[in-house]
């Protein structure tokens, strides 16, 4: 048991690259559910479409992709959440909350299905159930920390560097100057938002949405709104992944990847800025740890045969077992406010 | 039931249309209005025609034509599943009749859409209050307020060009607070508040919106004899304001005390109109409604004299529908 390398691993983990990737999803839900009551628990679909439209328009046309460039692929990587987001919510945000939750469910299955599907691969080149890869070399090749040692950005890709406990290489360094940066981004817009009335009439849909209604304010728009906004969050973090893997996975997103981003949005609190980011964070690195510490004792055989080839899956049981303790001791999360959860038990 | 309005002075459609030729609005109008069901008043503010609502076979509401006085306060009353409620969403937009249809001030609301009714200056409260409860009483009262520019998505980000309608509104919650004398609950989230200061929060909130016509559905459902009197004169000065007041209720002392009209529903149906004073004398009425022994009291029960149905209803409030508050607020 190399305790020293679970530590350096677990801590590296809490704010890298795919940490950044669940505190962006979590935002999204944030809006989502924390702040407008919608229970979408199709994140995962926002986030496939994110990396999809990004991996589909930046690969070369070698590839099957469009080649055009990363800023572009980012585009329609946003412009494909506003359109899932359209589409989903038309037809379903007259429905109650509950139905929400299935028809998103499914909708994020049947987009993950869809991408890893021979049609898919022969009419829009997703690769199928491999995915597509090689697309974001533009995006390591312009590193821009590579100008504070003065390397090429071969070399400072390719380097570790260490800060105290953490280690990282100069490529997920990169990833994570710009993923935290789109994180602030996102935090201080949801943060004005928030503050303003138009925020307070998505409060107040998540608290009766006829009551609003009866108000004079357009809740179906308000709905749509924030769908909108939550499914571009949740591209965001699936463009990111995409980026940091340079590969758009299909099975990145099933449907456990929402169910873990709003483990992370309710250890950190719904409807705070700060929720899912320090949610997020905390989450990723109970998660890590747990892998991490799986990992080393099947190396150190410490598992009975019958246990070892299913060891992978015991992080999961000790997140379930952690979240129970959560919503039992504290319902709020980190940053909620615990008189408020229990106006609901009122 | 046929509507008698051929005994009217007009016929119900053309009075309103453009709003000339109004004739005298408020209580006034209503004096000397013969009191048979469908009768046209001098000023209507809603008209509702032949509107039918059928929930599978049931038919909860069969209003074949009813006008409601501007400026005035007309009770809605009617024994339990009368379609009073019924009828309140259907006139509201929350619910689509099979048919018919129904105007406010001259314009059919037929297939608009509950917040543009409420737009046009058409508000309703709820019989089960709906409060936000995890928002604060002064945030409830904000979001009251109508033309937010903050409420519009690009333009909330910038504070500058809506913190001074922001400071105007709370300044105008502030002091309907302090009228319906809530304004110590500033902070409070409304769930913290109890079920009667919940129906005053709900009145004062839809003030906000400066409402021609309000609705409410039962007030005074499980508020405090205490705060009932205060309710009152709340709804009286809403009518003292120039608004016109519809409101649902069971409470007899409330419909009697301020109601300047009165429309009685029973089985989906208006069965008469008329004064508080004329509808007390009104045997259909009566009937229908008190039960046919209502001066009986037990002893007619005891002896089976007094059909089961028609207990209850004589001394006001229900006690199921206080039942029905409370699950509202789990």
């Amino acid at each position: 048991m190399d305790w020293s390398q679970i530590l350096t691993d677990t801590l590296s983990a809490s704010v890298g690259a795919l940490a950044i990737v669940y505190v962006l999803a979590a935002q999204g839900l944030n809006v989502h559910y924390g702040y407008t009551g919608l229970f979408n628990f199709g994140q995962a679909g926002f986030m496939a479409v994110g990396a999809y439209g990004v991996a589909i328009v930046s690969a070369p046309e070698s590839a099957g992709g469009f080649g055009l460039s990363l800023w572009v692929g980012a585009v329609a990587a946003v412009g494909a959440a506003v359109v899932l987001a359209l589409l989903m919510g038309i037809p379903t945000l007259r429905l109650r909350g509950d139905y929400l939750a299935i028809v998103t469910i499914a909708v994020s299955e049947i987009i993950r299905l869809v991408l890893r599907s021979e049609w898919s691969d022969e009419n829009l080149g997703t690769g199928g159930n491999s995915g597509i890869n090689g697309f974001a070399r533009p995006f390591y090749e312009n590193n821009l920390l590579r100008h504070i040692p003065g390397k090429s950005a071969r070399v400072f890709n390719a380097t570790r560097y260490e800060f105290g406990p953490l280690q990282y290489s100069g490529r997920e360094l990169w990833v994570m100057a710009v993923g935290w940066f789109v994180v602030l981004c996102f935090a201080v817009l949801t943060f004005l938002l928030m503050r303003s009335p138009w925020g307070r009439v998505l409060r107040s849909i998540r608290e009766n949405e006829d009551a609003v209604r009866s108000l004079g304010k357009n809740v179906q728009s308000y709905k749509m709104q924030a769908l909108v906004l939550g499914g571009v969050m949740g591209a965001a973090g699936g463009v990111i992944l995409a980026i940091f893997q340079n590969l758009a996975l299909p099975d990145d997103f099933v449907t456990r990847t929402t169910f873990l981003a709003y483990a992370a949005l309710i250890l950190g609190g719904a409807a705070r800025v700060g929720g899912p980011i320090i949610g997020g964070i905390i989450w990723y690195t109970l998660f890590s740890f747990m892998n991490n510490l799986v990992t080393q004792l099947k190396s150190a055989g410490a598992f009975p045969e019958g246990v070892k080839a299913n060891a992978g899956q015991l992080p999961f049981v000790f997140l379930g077992i952690a979240l129970m303790l959560l919503v039992v001791f504290r319902p709020q999360g980190i940053f909620g406010d615990r008189k408020e959860v229990e106006l609901d038990a009122r | 039931m046929p509507a008698d309005s051929t005994t009217a002075n007009s016929t119900p459609t053309d009075s309103t249309v453009d709003g000339s030729g109004r004739g005298v609005t408020g209580p006034a109008g209503l004096i000397g209005v013969k009191p048979v069901v469908g009768v046209a008043k001098p000023d209507p503010i809603v008209v509702a025609d032949g509107v039918v609502r059928r929930f599978g076979g049931v038919t909860a509401v069969n209003v074949d034509h009813v006008e409601f006085q501007r400026g005035a306060i007309t009770a809605l009353i009617g024994p339990n599943g009368a379609g009073k409620t019924t009828f309140f969403n259907l006139l509201t937009c929350f619910d689509q009749p099979q048919e018919g249809d129904w105007s406010f001030n001259g314009e059919s609301l037929k297939g608009v859409a509950p917040h543009v009714v409420a737009r046009r200056g058409l508000i309703r409260t709820f019989q089960l209050t709906k409060v936000l409860t995890k928002l604060t009483v002064i945030e409830n009262m904000r979001l009251g307020a109508t033309g937010q520019r903050g409420e519009k998505f690009l333009p909330s980000l910038f504070r500058g060009g809506w913190k001074h309608q922001e400071a105007a509104n709370t300044e105008r919650a502030d002091d309907l607070l302090v009228r319906f004398k809530m304004d110590h609950m500033r902070e409070q989230f409304a769930g913290q508040l109890s079920g009667g200061q919940r129906k005053l929060l709900e009145m004062a909130r839809a003030l906000m919106t400066e409402p021609e016509l309000i609705m409410l559905d039962e007030p005074m459902a499980g508020v405090n004899p205490a705060l009932k009197q205060s309710l009152l004169e709340h709804v009286k000065s809403l009518r003292d304001e120039g608004r016109s007041v519809i409101f649902v209720e069971h409470d007899m002392d409330m419909v009697f005390d301020i109601s300047d009209w009165v429309v009685v529903m029973a089985e989906g149906r208006v069965i008469a109109e008329g004064t508080p004073e004329q509808v007390g004398q009104n045997r259909a009425v009566i009937d229908a409604y008190l039960g046919s022994h209502h001066d009986s009291e037990l002893d007619g029960v005891i002896h089976g004299e007094v059909p089961d149905h028609e207990i209850g209803v004589i001394s006001g409030k229900p006690v199921l529908e206080i039942v029905a508050d409370d699950e509202e607020s789990t």
